[in-house]
């Protein structure tokens, strides 16, 4: 390691641990900043949540991790994500396959204004979704006649779940089919494959890690997500409440043991989600 | 080839597209009409509902004192979340660019993790560690220093879901940078403040550009984490994105639109800039 340019460290005789010491006496200053901010911002905050549930005990952790209205949040918020993920894998593929290959009218302003959820602030994603999806909005005037409810229903969890996880398919994909070569399609049909098999056989294929990418971080993010959520929709329990919304709630209810061992669940969920990500990741790079 | 294959070759191309030429109007009318349906008329939305009894009352709404507070904190967290996590960004690019060790992939992914947790989780952890139940919540109340339910919870808030924007963008420019230019820097005698300035800034100056807008976007914009420790009192602890969902759930609609046209032109900026800047970039690419 050289991580200690110091002419005084004598690597060869010293012990393992008088090592680690002046490894971290001599650790450049840009280490200490990176270490320490990361220690302040993100250990501390994270040892003291894993540390407050477990002062509850297994059986009180189980008890309040699965009691009927954290179950039924659990439902609301994983089973919606995954909808609103896979709608987006859907049209997030079917956008970026547009932005890639054809031309028309106004399309570098299109492909740019993807990119909008991420830059507009949550709780304005949500005001304007819960206008125009409400029975006299733009879009929820239209919808109303038919008995569809969209704001303030599960149904509206779900639209502003789409909204905030629309890029991250979009924008993962993308760069793989630019990537892809015209001429094996070419040579597809010119085997005699149909448009269809082209497609199924040659182009999704390659395409796939990235699309599983992008639905796994949009996935991720629907699941943390609260501002648009919140705004958009009537949480009550056991219909339209999510776990971050129930989270809240308990703490404004100051029920800081219910509100953490959610937490950690919630915690655990993302972790686990950013594990799968990677190994995704590494599986659309296997043939670089 | 001969003349007459190409043509053909040409024919059998031209009647190809034109089998299929209905197939990309479709596609491009679906993505469309989704995109319309999930972002432009939304989008739309705020900007009609903002003005929709004109300019006089969107402008009386933009004075009342605790709209302005908001707007002034607003730009004080950013203020103060920008230069803390460039420092970082900036420091952590640098050392982990530069020296190649074991688990170097590990704390790559930490700096990501902020993205991965939901901002209610952070702000939960934030209230565990300094609220009056909390960790230091003893020691804090003894010295009168109040974290949570105040600004320095906001702030702590803000940078954490900040936090990875300016290192993830520009590590990868410093890597594909390599150190021979700092290198031959530091044999010809400068010092580490001089190559930063002279060599390594001007070098890695549009990534952390656009690293910073992304920053400023985030900081500026965050609603979760800065609602669970502000407490949200108006006037006080209520930064503009809590200021809309305040206004909103008071009824006054018209109040909330005018402060989320503010951020969404914000938001707007935002991909103006990072538009530019990526095609700065990828014009340095193609050279």
């Amino acid at each position: 390691m050289a991580l200690s340019p110091s002419p005084q460290l004598d690597s060869q005789r010293t012990a393992r641990g008088q090592k680690l010491r002046q490894l971290l006496f001599h650790l450049p200053w840009t280490w200490r900043i990176t270490l320490g901010y990361l220690t302040v911002m993100l250990f501390l905050p994270i040892t003291a949540m894993f540390l407050k549930a477990s002062t509850e005990g297994p059986a009180d952790f189980w008890r309040i991790a699965t009691s009927p209205v954290a179950l039924a949040t659990y439902n609301v918020t994983f089973v919606t994500s995954l909808i609103a993920a896979l709608f987006n894998g859907f049209f997030g593929t079917l956008i970026a396959w547009v932005l890639v290959r054809y031309n028309f009218p106004l399309k570098r302003l299109i492909d740019a204004s993807v990119d909008l959820p991420f830059a507009l602030p949550t709780s304005v994603a949500g005001l304007t979704l819960a206008t125009v999806y409400s029975d006299n909005g733009w879009i929820g005037s239209l919808l109303s006649p038919l008995g569809i409810k969209v704001s303030f229903t599960r149904l509206g969890v779900g639209v502003a779940m789409i909204f905030i996880s629309l890029p991250f398919v979009v924008r993962t994909v993308q760069p793989v089919m630019q990537e892809m070569e015209q001429e094996i399609e070419e040579a597809a049909w010119s085997l005699g494959a149909n448009q269809w098999q082209t497609f199924a056989r040659v182009i999704l294929p390659p395409l796939f890690p990235a699309i599983l990418t992008g639905v796994a971080l949009g996935f991720s993010r629907a699941v943390g997500e609260y501002g648009s959520t919140v705004i958009i929709a009537s949480n009550t329990p056991f219909r339209d409440l999510i776990a971050p919304v129930l989270i809240f709630q308990r703490l404004e209810q100051y029920d800081y043991s219910g509100a953490t061992v959610i937490g950690v669940v919630l915690l655990i969920i993302s972790l686990l989600l950013l594990l799968v990500i990677n190994l995704l990741q590494a599986w659309g790079r296997r043939y670089d | 080839m001969t003349k007459n294959d190409a043509t053909q070759l040409n024919n059998g191309k031209a009647n190809l597209k034109q089998q299929k030429s209905w197939v990309p109007t479709v596609l491009i009318a679906v993505a469309i009409a989704y995109l319309v349906l999930i972002l432009y008329v939304p989008a739309l939305n705020v900007f009609i509902q903002a003005f929709r009894k004109g300019v006089g009352p969107f402008l009386s709404n933009l004075t009342r004192p605790d709209f302005l507070h908001a707007v002034k904190l607003t730009v004080m967290l950013a203020a103060i979340a920008l230069p803390l996590n460039t420092i970082f960004g900036l420091c952590a690019a640098w050392a982990l660019t530069r020296h190649k060790f074991r688990g170097r992939a590990f704390i790559l992914s930490l700096i990501d993790l902020p993205f991965s947790i939901s901002p209610v989780v952070a702000g939960l952890m934030l209230v565990l560690l300094y609220g009056r139940q909390g960790w230091f919540g003893g020691w804090l109340q003894e010295h009168g220093i109040n974290i949570i339910f105040a600004f320095p919870g906001m702030v702590l808030a803000t940078a954490f879901v900040s936090m990875p924007f300016v290192a993830r963008e520009v590590i990868p420019v410093l890597e594909e940078l390599g150190s021979d230019q700092e290198e031959a820097a530091k044999t010809l005698g400068a010092n580490d403040w001089q190559i930063f300035w002279r060599v390594t800034l001007p070098n890695i100056r549009w990534g952390l550009l656009y690293g910073l807008i992304l920053t400023n976007a985030r900081a500026m914009g965050e609603f979760g984490a800065v609602s669970v420790v502000s407490g949200n009192i108006a006037g006080k602890t209520q930064s503009l994105p809590l200021f809309v969902e305040d206004a909103y759930k008071q009824y006054e609609t018209e109040a909330a639109y005018s402060a989320a046209v503010l951020l969404a032109l914000l938001a707007v900026v935002t991909l103006v800039l990072k538009e530019i800047l990526e095609r700065k970039t990828r014009i340095k690419d193609v050279e």
